[in-house]
């Protein structure tokens, strides 16, 4: 006679109340990116709507809060396409046609999701640590579905990312007396282009779209060449995305304190 | 030789409790040395599943102070003398006994997966492959099938309602791994986000923080994987090119339940 299976009784998960036995410091690393998201935030948004203290004639130095300068009472020369016909009111940015793409791009970014719904979202605070939310449906759903557009916002942020290497590259052919000339103001200002492409170029869009979605790298050596290159920054795309708000404050604040006399650029030829 | 103070989790079918113990513990040990001096010499009875003690096979997998980790390979010196080790089991699946998890979840999800689809025209043999493509695959070959990602991934160890629809790390990689290989035709890209639960995940990386053999899991298969998802369900341009005619879709049914 065959024997029947009896069916096990199900098991259960063990049941255990704690939200985590973790003993390392857990929270200390959210609450830095809480803190370090809400720093930038907070400034990027008062210098933004301020329409205030954003170029230095001398030397043609715009700040990347303000470029492009589309409001018709941009300063003179510091609008690269010229401005439209109208003064912009007090809650419009400046450079309004780029700004919000920029924070698309960033909000959208792998990385900066991974930062918000840990630090912010809390799903889940940290690793192995028990989350607050009775129901979860992650990226399945509007609006969070809008997440897989961030490759349009890639290529968006690639063509700003040329407006500000042009920009700190015409400042160069402004020295003091005219002609070629740098200061520490085009330093900081090539630097933080430089480190701009780096985020932008470390972009998983971006390593998928120059060769990440082959199938084949041996059939595709070039693009197997840029993704190879592509890969080697994208391990290093949180850093460079820290790093860049970084470099975004200070170029900006350097522009900021020029302009308003504060301080004088430090010259080092012309 | 000196003394550490552990807190196991005792019980079955679910219910149990964390008891405590004080065992020997020698220079150059690790948790699964002093869980088997421990059944040798106060607690016979501890159920704990390892074979290997070498970080190979993915037996022993357990929680040590509530991170999943291979009791085979943390060491003890990672600890201070005054610490208390809590050994739990895995939490996202069900206890069998003690630190005994029953697994199976993982090769229900791995069953459903269509296999290696190559073109039927490639007699055997012909297929050649060059080394940039193994490559890619190796990492993920790497797995040991420990199964610590799936069982860190909020997604179901918070949500375990969500178990039915979602694959864990450990598959989805898997998924990838076969949607990067030159000679495979099927295209699970579907399936991958409605069958497999890909859009569950949300990319905070805790499988590539617990697995014993540093896969970049998100980064070289969940978010590549999610790219090519994007390709083919949410780019209007690319489902544009589709309406007219350009890119036909053929999207691979899951095989079917097991
Ligand atoms: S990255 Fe995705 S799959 Fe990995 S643990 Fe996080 S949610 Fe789960
Ligand atoms: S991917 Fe890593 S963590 Fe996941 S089962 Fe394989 S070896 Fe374990
Ligand atoms: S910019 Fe971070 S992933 Fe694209
Ligand atoms: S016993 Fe084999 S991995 Fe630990």
């Amino acid at each position: 006679m065959t024997q029947v299976a009896q069916p096990r009784p199900a098991n259960k998960r063990a049941q255990i109340s704690a939200p985590t036995f973790r003993t390392d410091n857990w929270r200390l690393s959210p609450i830095l990116t809480v803190l370090g998201l809400a720093g930038f935030v907070g400034y990027a948004t008062f210098r933004s709507f301020q329409q205030d203290h954003y170029w230095v004639e001398l030397y043609h130095y715009l700040t990347p809060f303000y470029s492009p300068c589309l409001s018709a009472t941009c300063e003179p020369g510091s609008a690269v396409f010229g401005t439209l016909p109208w003064a912009f009111p007090w809650f419009m940015p400046f450079a309004a046609a780029t700004l919000p793409f920029l924070l698309l791009f960033r909000l959208t970014c792998y990385y900066y999701r991974k930062a918000y719904y840990r630090a912010i979202w809390q799903a889940p605070t940290a690793c192995a640590v028990r989350e607050p939310h009775r129901s979860y449906s992650g990226e399945t759903r509007f609006p969070l579905l809008g997440q897989n557009l961030h490759r349009y916002f890639f290529w968006i942020a690639g063509a700003i990312a040329v407006l500000n290497t042009y920009d700190a590259l015409v400042a160069l052919f402004h020295g003091h007396n005219g002609g070629f000339g740098i200061g520490l103001g085009n330093l900081i200002l090539l630097a933080n282009v430089v480190l701009l492409w780096c985020y932008t170029l470390s972009c998983h869009s971006c390593r998928h779209a120059f060769g990440g979605r082959l199938r084949s790298f041996s059939r595709h050596p070039v693009r197997y060449w840029m993704w190879t290159q592509i890969s080697r920054l994208n391990t290093r795309h949180m850093q460079f995305a820290w790093i860049t708000l970084g470099s975004l404050v200070l170029t900006d604040l350097y522009v900021a304190l020029l302009s308003s006399g504060v301080i004088t650029d430090l010259r080092f030829f012309n | 030789m000196s003394k550490a103070s552990f807190r196991i989790w005792r019980g079955d079918a679910g219910e149990g409790r964390l008891v405590d113990y004080t065992v020997e513990v020698n220079e150059g040990e690790v948790v699964l040395d002093v869980l088997h001096r421990l059944q040798a010499t106060q607690a016979p009875d501890l159920a704990v599943r390892w074979n290997c003690k070498a970080g190979k096979c993915g037996s022993c997998s357990v929680e040590i102070n509530g991170r999943p980790r291979l009791a085979c390979m943390t060491r003890m010196n990672l600890f201070g003398p005054d610490d208390v080790i809590t050994v739990t089991p895995i939490r996202t699946f069900p206890v069998i006994r003690d630190l005994v998890t029953d697994v199976s979840y993982n090769y229900t999800k791995a069953r459903q997966i269509p296999s290696f689809t190559p073109d039927p025209r490639v007699k055997p043999g012909e297929m050649r492959m060059r080394q940039v493509d193994v490559e890619r695959s190796q990492e993920f070959r790497k797995c040991i099938e420990c199964f610590l990602c799936n069982t860190v991934c909020h997604v179901i160890r918070d949500h375990e309602e969500n178990t039915e629809h979602f694959s864990g790390p450990r598959y989805l990689m898997r998924v990838a791994e076969l949607e990067m290989h030159p000679e495979d035709t099927a295209d699970r890209r579907m399936i991958a986000q409605d069958d497999f639960g890909l859009g569950y995940c949300n990319i905070t990386k805790c499988c590539t923080e617990v697995c014993p053999e540093h896969i970049k899991i998100t980064d070289n298969a969940l978010i590549p994987l999610k790219e090519r998802v994007a390709s083919r369900r949410y780019d209007p341009v690319v489902w544009l090119g589709s309406k007219i005619g350009r890119r036909p879709a053929k999207d691979t049914p899951k095989v079917p339940n097991t």
